[in-house]
């Protein structure tokens, strides 16, 4: 049998074929089946439902889909029923009975059941997680419906290598990683090399403690990911691109998997991509967790084959990456962003956030917080406006302490800082950094030094052990926060602190080392009480430290 | 164009350097000192050490100078107050890593660790010490590694891998946990990829890989790789 060859026009083919599929059904039931949903349950609900609408009789009119995340990680399971978009949270068995005769047999959504979603959404700017808990990822006619490759059939048709580029230039866009490099720069520097091959690698290892943006991402919107490293490829004149991922993502692993081999099938990747000369390949490659293997010469190191340690820059992966070649590395966020900008435009991108910081930030909303979960806002919104509207402020209604913005890297941010719009340059003065994008929420119950070292610990662990300043300095650091928590500190002590974070930031070889101490440093200047009150008078506000004091005391 | 020689300053003196050249190479070329610790002639750069940090002018950041290339009008300043004030906390850092006691050391005298923290005024580590208790190993017939007074420069494995061909050592472990370890975590005395060329021995800056039963004195030697190298006519 002669395998079909699917060319440009049979895009627009699925794609009608694929909503006029839809279109016969009256409702959708969307149940969220990402990392967070499972655990609680989710498969298991989805073949309840598909039990019940045959129960019930509505299996003609009513579609049972499993998507990735919706975004209310603490409500899961979460059931959304379209039209509309009604979110039913904490779903259990007996719960999607009453969803199916009340909502779809008679057409009457169950109040009682539903999450308070109208905050959580408005003040949101849903684009790179559009499709998150609105497709199915095992379903590339799903992406395909929405929209999905028709940017990748623009680039191909109507746009020039050079073309692209310049569209991703009046976006403004950059990097999602944290270090925020615009992302058309980098590109241009290696479209300009004449060398081949050329590489591209799409960051998928986010190993930060309470961040799961980018696992997020690719569990619900994989084929977005494949169609942005196609548009890159494009650009660039790459025609190898890799995913590198973390073993600890297994769903989002055959997630990806089973998408790259449906694009292969649909000739979307491979040789003569959709029947025109492009050739692209994209290949999966598993770390083995490691944080420092987020770091992009570490990256290379790894799916070179070797141990995950960074290497001094320059010279930058751009004119050295993978094998020596040029490589362009680029976050999962980063590369979802390239299709709607091809969609749109780069004028439309543009217009949201703010003139200097384009676009929109996922954000992993946890800790001491009523509503955690995935959320995705413009550039330039408040941080109070995050943690007090879309989070729904502090269980219990306890004070807010500190949020702790970018993740064990990042900085511990007072209340009086929470007004300061998050952008890459106001996190930079106020002493965080974007990082990969999680906010972490700290009540009055916890002591800020405990969270400082709680930090510094997951550095200390994590540190690849190459450069002196992060390997060993770091490690004092953690000392002399041990020494002040149990009650052994010495005045003498904070100025050491501050000595040696100034010091590892300024000297560490990679990005680990250079930001690890930013949550000593930044506690540091908006805690100093605290840490005073720690050793002058054996004082914890949170009355967490000293405990072992005590008990030796009262024995 | 790439023939022409660069010029630049270094410590306000005027130098000029081929292309690709690295701070160091230019530096030792005119004798300014710069000191390192992981950086050895003839092996690829590390850049682990950071004690041949350098301040470039006009940049906030600090440049190592093993891998930094130089370029047209740079002006770079070796020894400045805060320079050498990280040079210090760095060795002390690394003295108060793992269990440095010179004086019952085997490489007392003999120590590029040692020698420098007397060259650039380390009297004193302010920094509580850890004491650890990594492994010893003997068990191969002359050669033997003390893990607690490694430093981790990697000048061994680099050694092993480059020059001998051999790649019997490498790291396992990471951060503070980091260790030299041997083929895939085997004894020496097992291991099947050691050839016993000892080149790991000479070029231990500290007392972590020694020979038994031989003068320390006679067995280091920093110069053995580009000696070599120049017997194979590589440079």
């Amino acid at each position: 049998m002669r395998v079909k060859k699917f060319i440009l026009a049979d895009i627009q083919k699925i794609a009608e074929t694929e909503v006029d599929f839809q279109r016969a059904y009256k409702y959708r039931i969307n149940v969220c089946c990402s990392s967070g949903c499972i655990p609680l349950g989710a498969l298991n609900l989805l073949k309840t439902f598909e039990k019940l609408i045959k129960e019930q009789d509505v299996a003609e009119e009513c579609l049972v889909a499993r998507t990735g995340c919706v975004g209310t990680c603490s409500a899961g399971p979460v059931v959304v029923v379209e039209s509309g978009g009604y979110i039913y949270q904490n779903v259990t068995p007996e719960k999607a009975k009453k969803i199916v005769i009340d909502h779809i047999v008679l057409g009457l959504p169950v109040k009682s059941l539903l999450y308070e979603s109208k905050v959580f959404l408005k003040k949101q700017h849903r684009l790179v997680l559009r499709n998150a808990g609105k497709i199915d990822p095992y379903r590339i006619e799903d992406y395909i419906a929405t929209g999905g490759y028709s940017a990748l059939v623009k680039c191909l048709t109507r746009k020039s290598p050079q073309e692209v580029i310049d569209e991703i230039r009046i976006s403004g866009l950059r990097g999602r990683g944290g270090a925020g490099f615009p992302t058309a720069r980098k590109w241009s520097f290696v479209a300009r090399d004449h060398r081949s091959p050329k590489y591209i690698i799409a960051n998928l290892d986010e190993g930060d403690p309470g961040v799961f943006a980018n696992r997020t991402l690719a569990e619900a919107d994989p084929h977005a990911l494949i169609e942005g490293l196609l548009i890159a490829g494009y650009a660039i004149g790459a025609e190898k691109a890799f995913i590198y991922t973390r073993a600890e993502y297994p769903l989002a692993i055959d997630i990806l998997e089973k998408a790259i081999k449906k694009s292969e099938e649909l000739n979307i990747l491979g040789k003569n991509v959709l029947g025109t000369t492009l050739n692209f390949d994209v290949e999966l490659r598993l770390g083995a967790g490691a944080f420092v293997a987020g770091e992009e010469t570490a990256i290379i190191a790894s799916v070179e084959g070797r141990r995950a340690m960074p290497r001094p820059r320059p010279p930058y992966p751009a004119t050295s990456g993978l094998w020596g070649k040029p490589t362009v590395i680029q976050n999962v966020e980063t590369l979802a962003n390239i299709p709607l900008i091809i969609q749109n435009g780069g004028t439309w991108f543009s217009k949201i956030g703010t003139p200097k910081c384009t676009g929109t930030k996922c954000f992993s909303l946890t800790g001491k917080i009523n509503n955690p979960g995935l959320i995705e806002v413009p550039m330039g919104i408040p941080l109070r406006e995050v943690i007090f509207d879309i989070g729904r402020g502090i269980p219990d209604n306890r004070k807010l302490k500190a949020a702790l913005i970018g993740g064990p890297s990042g900085g511990c941010l007072p209340d009086i800082l929470l007004d300061s719009s998050i952008d890459y340059e106001s996190l930079e003065t106020v002493g965080a950094i974007m990082g990969s994008g999680g906010i972490v929420v700290i009540d009055d119950q916890s002591c800020i030094i405990d969270t400082a070292k709680f930090f510094i610990d997951f550095c200390v662990s994590e540190s690849c052990g190459k450069c002196t300043p992060c390997r060993v300095g770091l490690l004092k650091i953690k000392e002399i926060l041990e020494k002040i928590i149990q009650g052994n500190g010495r005045i003498e002590d904070v100025e050491l602190l501050s000595k040696l974070s100034t010091f590892i930031s300024e000297t560490s070889l990679c990005g680990l080392g250079q930001t690890a101490p930013n949550p000593v440093l930044t506690t540091l200047r908006y805690f100093k009480k605290e840490y005073l009150e720690h050793l002058y008078e054996n004082f914890c506000t949170a009355n967490k430290c000293f405990k072992k004091k005590e008990i030796l005391r009262i024995g | 164009m790439d023939d022409e020689p660069i010029e630049l300053i270094i410590d306000g003196i005027q130098v000029s350097a081929v292309h690709d050249a690295t701070i160091l190479e230019v530096a030792k070329q005119y004798g300014i000192y710069i000191p390192t610790l992981c950086d050895l002639e003839g092996l690829t750069s590390f850049s682990g050490c950071r004690l041949c940090l350098v301040e470039i002018r006009g940049s906030p950041k600090l440049y190592p100078a093993c891998t930094t290339p130089v370029t047209s009008g740079m002006e770079i300043i070796t020894n400045s107050e805060k320079l050498k004030e990280y040079r210090k906390i760095c060795l002390s850092l690394l003295l108060s890593e793992r269990t440095h006691v010179c004086s019952v050391c085997i490489a007392n005298n003999n120590c590029e660790l040692q020698d420098l923290s007397n060259k650039l005024g380390v009297d004193h580590v302010s920094f509580e010490r850890n004491w650890t208790k990594h492994t010893i190993d003997s068990g191969h017939d002359f050669l033997v590694i003390d893990r607690n007074r490694c430093i981790l420069c990697t000048r061994c494995i680099r050694v092993c891998q480059e020059i001998e061909g051999a790649h019997t050592l490498d790291l396992k472990n990471r951060g503070k946990d980091s260790q030299i370890t041997i083929d895939f975590d085997a004894l020496w005395g097992d291991s099947c990829s050691c050839t016993a060329c000892r080149k790991c021995a000479k070029v231990c800056p500290t007392g972590a890989i020694y020979i038994e039963d031989e003068l320390i004195s006679k067995t280091k030697d920093k110069n053995v790789v580009s000696f070599l190298l120049k017997r194979r006519m590589y440079k």
